[in-house]
């Protein structure tokens, strides 16, 4: 048996399970973000009263934090006083950051747990070794009634990654080279199970980054065994006791796909679909990619590691005049780390814009949207038409290192450069 | 619920995403149909106020990919859709048609085949896409159990109400 499938069988009281089964399990924690009013409106809707267990469901304001108008002000104000109204025990109001960087840090994430959010990049919680997708908004209402959601146990796919990264590297090419080979639909409702000694060797943001990113194949969760660095991160932080679960030794995945990522290099998703993934250095020799701005931040790439690498690069340089650098800290705890260390200095003298702690222009809500014409290079994790704004803009999704080695020039440029 | 539908079709491509079917820029908005009146408008501005209202959408593979936004279904069923015929569909968007009551039909290469404004019959039960312009027949995938329950309730939310209602 798969972890996964433990996990499932474990929170659906059975004794045995199988791929293709329908199964009702039990939902450790709930997350709904402020993007999704439509919760509460579908829980009353439904005869709701109240939540089942006002400790395991929390409302996070990532979206639009803080609120860009006043159609998103009034859905906190009701977020809020469904919470409030609900007695819910945890709250993550407009100065905490992205869910998926928040609940962690919380200790609400922890090995062999079932998390679901009302965001598809849940499956960002598999670098914990937990269950995490992501539903819709009525879903989420049944979850909040129930404690309860049905799923269809996935058939599993392995990635498995071995070998070290080179220098300029990171774990946002090493996604990329993997969408690019396995497709935006390559893994539709299916687990994918990252493996190998480069994921055994990854840390905690790094594993977050990977597993954030097999949304964009399709995969319903994403999973990665817990490594010493998972287990010391949750060991402070979880807030329930935990049970890490583990693969049985045989397991028969549905695919297997084997990555060397020492052969790996710097990889970019070029406008406008994730799977159009390019090597950096194959679209740097088809000639010069102007920019008109670069983007650090989101679930997939705003932590501190994604900072400090653009601090490093940046420092003592300065960004092109006419462009513009937009740098989000993913969470309150990231951003007071990056000002301790410094890089917020040495970013803000690079030229840089920095902005509160949340999705922000990721998702084309607010701070730092395209306009049409417009060309962005992004660490974030999609670049449909119109994500950051415009239809009519393009976004290349890069590592931080990329984005911010590209900002030196204001064109694409190879972080391998500055390294 | 209906097992047999008509109407007519628009046809759109593979990977048309949640950004296209609903851009970020109106999530804020709660009114249902106006979220319907933005519908595809990342596809173009022309598609939600030309709709066949009762009308099919045809699509390529992995439609629905992207976010988790429900306003994606509920933009479709708005604009009025009664259904999107594809090769596949991304998991939540399909778990949120079902849970609102919009059909989504696995219908493999049905986009290749068809033209926008042609008249379509779907009949659920015998898994079939007729082209009543052509005459060409398309077999689908028969929904799942679990979904067929949802959708006979008229939607997730009927059902729980139901459920809760018992206790």
């Amino acid at each position: 048996m798969h972890a996964i499938e433990k996990i499932l069988m474990k929170n659906s009281g059975k004794s045995s399970i199988e791929t293709g089964e329908i199964v009702n399990a039990k939902i450790d924690f709930a997350e709904i973000n402020d993007l999704y009013l439509q919760t509460v409106y579908s829980f009353y809707e439904m005869g709701g009263k109240n939540v089942w267990d006002n400790t395991r469901c929390a409302f996070v304001f990532d979206h639009y934090a803080p609120c860009p108008d006043i159609k998103s002000a009034e859905n906190h104000k009701a977020m809020r006083e469904f919470a409030l109204k609900n007695n819910l025990k945890y709250h993550f109001d407009t100065n905490t950051g992205v869910c998926h960087q928040v609940m962690p840090e919380a200790g609400l994430i922890y090995p062999g747990m079932i998390v679901v959010a009302t965001d598809s990049h849940t499956t960002t919680h598999g670098a914990f070794g937990a269950m995490g997708t992501g539903c819709g908004a009525t879903d989420m209402a049944t979850i909040l009634m129930t404690g309860e959601l049905w799923f269809r146990v996935p058939e599993i796919i392995e990635v498995r990654l071995e070998g070290e990264a080179p220098k300029g590297v990171y774990p946002k090419d090493v996604i990329l080279a993997v969408l690019g080979k396995i497709r935006a639909d390559g893994a539709v409702y299916k687990a994918i199970d990252f493996t190998g000694s480069y994921v055994e060797g990854l840390n905690v943001a790094g594993r977050m980054t990977i597993c954030n990113m097999a949304v964009e194949m399709g995969a319903k969760t994403a999973y990665m065994q817990p490594n010493d660095s998972v287990i010391e991160y949750v060991s402070k932080r979880a807030v329930r006791p935990f049970e890490v679960q583990h693969t049985d030794e045989g397991y028969k995945y549905s695919e297997s796909y084997v990555f060397d990522v020492s052969t790996l290099e710097p990889e970019l998703a070029c406008p406008s679909s994730v799977e159009n993934v390019h090597t950096l250095r194959s679209v740097i020799a088809g000639g010069d990619v102007k920019l008109n701005q670069g983007y650090i931040g989101s679930c997939t790439g705003g932590r501190v590691e994604d900072i400090e690498i653009a601090a490093k690069i940046l420092k003592g340089r300065h960004i092109p005049e006419y462009t513009r650098l937009v740098v989000i800290p993913a969470s309150r705890e990231v951003m007071i780390e990056c000002i301790a260390k410094g890089y917020i200095t040495d970013l803000m003298n690079a030229g840089a814009t920095i902005s509160t702690p949340g999705c922000g222009a990721c998702l084309g809500a607010h701070e730092g949207i395209l306009a049409p014409g417009e060309v962005c290079i992004t660490s974030t994790n999609r670049n449909f038409p119109g994500r950051m704004g415009s239809t009519e803009a393009l976004m290349y999704l890069a590592s931080p290192a990329t984005v911010a080695a590209s900002m030196v020039y204001g064109k694409i440029t190879d972080p391998r450069e500055f390294l | 619920m209906l097992k047999v539908l008509t109407g007519k079709c628009i046809v759109v491509g593979d990977n048309i995403d949640t950004d296209q079917i609903y851009p970020g820029r109106f999530l804020a908005i709660t009114d249902p149909k106006e979220i319907g009146s933005h519908c595809l408008c990342g596809v173009s501005e022309e598609i939600a106020g030309n709709f066949p209202k009762g009308g099919f959408v045809v699509a390529g593979r992995n439609f629905g990919c992207g976010s988790s936004r429900e306003h994606a279904p509920i933009a479709l069923l708005n604009m009025g859709a009664v259904a999107v015929l594809a090769d596949s569909f991304a998991r939540i968007f399909f778990r949120n048609a079902v849970n609102l009551g919009l059909l989504p039909v696995i219908c493999k290469g049905i986009s290749e085949k068809v033209k926008a404004g042609e008249t379509l019959t779907l009949d659920l039960e015998a898994g079939t896409v007729k082209s009543e312009d052509t005459g060409e027949i398309f077999q689908c995938e028969k929904l799942g159990d679990q979904a067929m329950k949802i959708l006979e309730a008229g939607g997730i939310k009927p059902m729980m109400r139901a459920r809760f209602a018992e206790k």
